[in-house]
């Protein structure tokens, strides 16, 4: 079995880069709203929401619905 | 189309224009998901009206819980969005059976070679080799079976994480857990390797 090294090195920066605390699915969906109009507005998300920012990270599928709802607002701005 | 405020949306869909309110939404949600998936190829105009419908259900069921921290259509959106990918990754992963991907990785002397990286200098590879290997040998030796079993469908085979779930008989949010006291095992074993973490750092690049 063949693994891709592209895949391994994002695994391992996904491990080492594991915070003791991190929210779940349903805890970043809850707040993803606020997290996306946050980002429109250009702050800062990891300072403003933390815990979001660092969920987006670790969880592939989060970040796909996250870029879907940021694509949307964009392109009806 | 009027521009409703926030206030506005949740009165009227309480209210008696509730039917308009709804029309005037879900044209809104039609034109942002058809955006959103407009890449796609497995989407057709009818599984766009579907989602909306669905999400308008969801709306409508969830609306005391919309907390006013974002526009109305945002919330709207996301839910829309929610709805759309799960059923999309539910349709693309339907005949896909758990057992049969992770089975690939089963081995209990396996060492999983990797694909060599043709630019890269020997010394690096041979680098990338040894954390590969210990890696491998980690996720064998730290993890219960649940886990290495998620970690390797979801991190290998790129498996969406309620599909995972679903067939561990378990949900999204649970499985996230799953995983992140997985990588909590990996972490503390990893940098308890003799590789150091300065080494393991260069050799990602």
């Amino acid at each position: 079995m063949r693994i891709n090294p592209e895949t391994l090195k994002q695994l391992v920066r996904n491990v080492l880069s594991t915070q003791p605390d991190e929210i779940g699915c349903d805890e970043c969906f809850e707040q993803l709203d606020k997290f996306v109009e946050i980002t429109l507005a250009d702050k800062n998300t990891a300072e403003a929401m933390p815990l979001v920012h660092e969920h987006l990270l670790h969880c592939q599928n989060c970040r796909e619905e996250f870029e879907a709802l940021l694509a949307i607002l964009r392109g009806m701005e | 189309m009027v521009q409703r405020t926030n206030q506005e949306w949740l009165t009227d869909l309480r209210g008696s224009a509730r039917e308009e309110t709804l029309v005037d939404l879900a044209a809104i949600l039609v034109r942002g998901l058809r955006y959103a998936l407009s890449d796609r190829a497995d989407v057709t105009a009818e599984d766009v009206e579907d989602f909306i419908q669905d999400t308008l259900i969801r709306i409508l069921d969830k609306l005391d819980t919309f907390r006013g921290e974002s526009q109305f259509t945002t919330w709207a959106h996301k839910i829309a969005i929610r709805i759309a990918f799960t059923e999309l990754r539910r349709r693309r992963w339907r005949d896909v059976s758990l057992d049969a991907i992770v089975n690939r990785y089963n081995s209990s002397d396996y060492t999983p070679p990797l694909l060599r990286d043709m630019g890269a200098s020997l010394e690096t590879s041979a680098a990338m080799e040894l954390l590969a290997v210990t890696l491998w040998r980690l996720i064998e030796e730290k993890l219960s079976e649940r886990q290495r079993r998620a970690l390797i469908a979801v991190t290998f085979e790129a498996m969406p994480l309620e599909e995972v779930a679903r067939r561990m008989g378990t949900n999204r949010n649970a499985l996230y857990k799953l995983l992140h006291d997985a990588r909590k095992k990996l972490k503390g074993a990893l940098l308890q390797e003799s590789i150091s973490v300065q080494d393991i750092l260069e050799t990602l690049g």
